[in-house]
């Protein structure tokens, strides 16, 4: 039992050592040569425009729901015009950057842990290496990249989206009229929410991108090692999101909003 | 000038002299966990030479290969290649030696997001400064030396075993390496093709002066290797015909055990040991 404990301990050391040696090496080759620009470029593509419908449709169905649920509820209050102030808020803090970034797990993380792990299965990464290509500069750094800019970006639309789905909502359902919903809307938010919005969607796309091409390099055991490193990575990577969330949230809170 | 710049100045020196050894292993040692792979295994390969690392399968000929490449790294022992100590070179020092080293992978371990013309000019589109047009020429000239020009802007899973593999090989020789390492080159195909990835491996040898290290299991195709040389005619035509004895003797084969060398020397050598072990896997 202490033993079987001690292993597993010792199998989650090297695996966070072996992850942050993979970040350095990554963040390195980010600022060194040679870089492979139309990997980037062809990551940036797949990474940000491959994911903008499933984000769209997230983003539009969550903010509708929202003023939905806190319709009802402040109605209780009699305060239905202001849904507009919360559907934004909640989108533009929270569930936008959170939703996006658990959409991106599932799409990317799966992608790139698939992808990955079944060029180390068929020796693809290391015929990469003795044609003279470093995998993590060939690789990693592309796909980390792309992570870290489309992120927010995909957020961005997604607390759009996710507004006027409120918008709708509001005005079909809940009778609120347009100009009193959009300037709720605005009422609602301050520059500190636009960072906070915005800076998360970076530290879960670099989290994101980097756990799955982690998990997708060390991938063993052929084609069944591939379908775990697949599961693994959107598992790890989605709990690493929402851990990440509440740490930044903190931080951000301290440096945004001093008290 | 750094250390690494004055061995290579000294290994060219001596590697160009004829009966250089272009790779040597000296006592190397390799574990993975509890399970030895290779115990001690020493051999050298000389310049020109083929040497053809037969044994079971996870018999560690594979492994040797890689730790050749320096894609593993010995747990003890000296790995020379081309004059330079592969067991102690960092990851970007590597780069310098596998610029002299082709490898063939099981399989082919072709990129299969990329066309057969992307895949046999990898290296010199993406490590080097070759002018496209240039890349273009080579690629088209290496792809038609295996005859599989016609396939140029296929994606490799439109190709055939046999012909995956020459892809392959193609990916090899398309920056002019002087060592080519092939692990398993001919396992999983028919009698024909493999003859066929056969020829390609003696051209290579003969015609443009590769040394070669063949892993097979496939008794059938390293005698076959062995055995046979590549002449070109007046006209200008290959042909594959039986090697002359002084020919023959620049083959040689090692047998792994276990992790270690029970046998080393020519076909003959091979075919004449009274070994138990040796008699049952030529049976």
């Amino acid at each position: 039992m202490i033993a079987a404990t001690e292993s597993a301990l010792k199998k989650a050391a090297l695996e966070v050592q072996e992850y942050i040696l993979l970040t350095v090496a990554s963040i390195r080759g980010v600022f060194s040569r040679p870089i492979y620009r139309h990997d980037i470029v062809e990551q940036l593509d797949l990474i940000g425009f491959g994911s903008l419908t499933v984000v769209l449709l997230t983003g539009l169905f969550t903010g509708a729901a929202l003023a939905l649920q806190s319709g009802q509820t402040l109605d209780q209050f009699g305060a239905r015009p202001v849904v507009g102030r919360l559907v934004s808020a909640s989108m533009i803090k929270e569930l936008g950057p959170v939703l996006t970034a658990l959409m991106l797990a599932g799409r990317i993380g799966s992608g790139i842990a698939a992808e990955l792990g079944s060029m180390v299965v068929t020796d693809q990464i290391n015929a990469l290496r003795a044609l003279g290509t470093d995998p993590v500069r060939k690789l990693v750094v592309p796909r980390m990249l792309s992570g870290l800019f489309m992120a927010p970006v995909l957020t961005a639309i997604s607390d759009f989206v996710g507004v006027s789905g409120g918008w709708i909502v509001a005005r079909v359902r809940l009778q609120v009229a347009s100009g009193l919903y959009w300037s709720s809307v605005l009422k609602g938010l301050y520059m500190q929410d636009i960072w906070m919005g915005l800076i998360k969607p970076f530290v879960f796309g670099f989290i994101i991108t980097t756990i799955a091409c982690h998990v997708g390099l060390r991938t063993t055991g052929g084609t069944q090692g591939v379908g775990k490193s697949t599961t693994q990575a959107v598992v790890v990577a989605s709990v690493a999101v929402i851990a990440a969330d509440f740490f930044v949230t903190q931080i951000l809170f301290s440096l945004l909003y001093p008290r | 000038m750094t250390p690494i710049e004055s061995t290579t100045l000294t290994a060219k020196q001596v590697l160009s002299e004829p009966g250089a050894p272009v790779v040597v292993f000296d006592h190397v040692q390799l574990a993975f966990d509890d399970k030895v792979v290779l115990k001690t295994v020493s051999f050298t390969l000389i310049k020109g030479h083929t040497k053809v690392i037969l044994g079971a399968s996870g018999s560690g000929k594979s492994t040797a290969l890689k730790i050749i490449v320096g894609l593993l790294r010995p747990d003890a022992g000296v790995v020379w290649v081309n004059g330079q100590r592969v067991d102690q070179l960092d990851e970007q020092q590597l780069m310098a030696v596998r610029a002299d080293l082709g490898m063939i992978f099981q399989e082919g371990a072709l990129f299969d997001s990329l066309t057969v013309r992307e895949n046999v000019g990898y290296k010199l589109y993406e490590e080097t400064d070759m002018p496209l047009e240039e890349v273009d020429k080579r690629v088209e000239e290496v792809l038609g030396f295996i005859g599989l020009l016609e396939h140029i802007d296929k994606m490799p899973s439109e190709l055939s075993g046999g012909q995956r593999r020459r892809v392959a090989i193609a990916r090899a020789i398309s920056f002019k390496p002087s060592i080519m390492l092939y692990d398993e080159a001919t396992t999983g195909l028919d009698p024909i093709t493999a003859s066929t990835v056969n020829d390609e491996m003696i051209k290579l040898r003969d015609l443009e002066n590769t040394s070669s290290i063949i892993v097979t299991h496939q008794l059938r195709d390293a005698f076959y290797v062995a055995t046979h040389m590549a002449v070109r005619d007046r006209n200008g035509e290959v042909h594959v015909v039986p090697a002359t004895p002084q020919k023959e003797r620049q083959a040689e084969f090692i047998m792994l055990r276990d992790g270690l060398i029970i046998f080393e020397g020519d076909a003959d050598a091979l075919r004449a040991s009274t070994d138990p072990y040796i008699q049952e896997f030529l049976s």
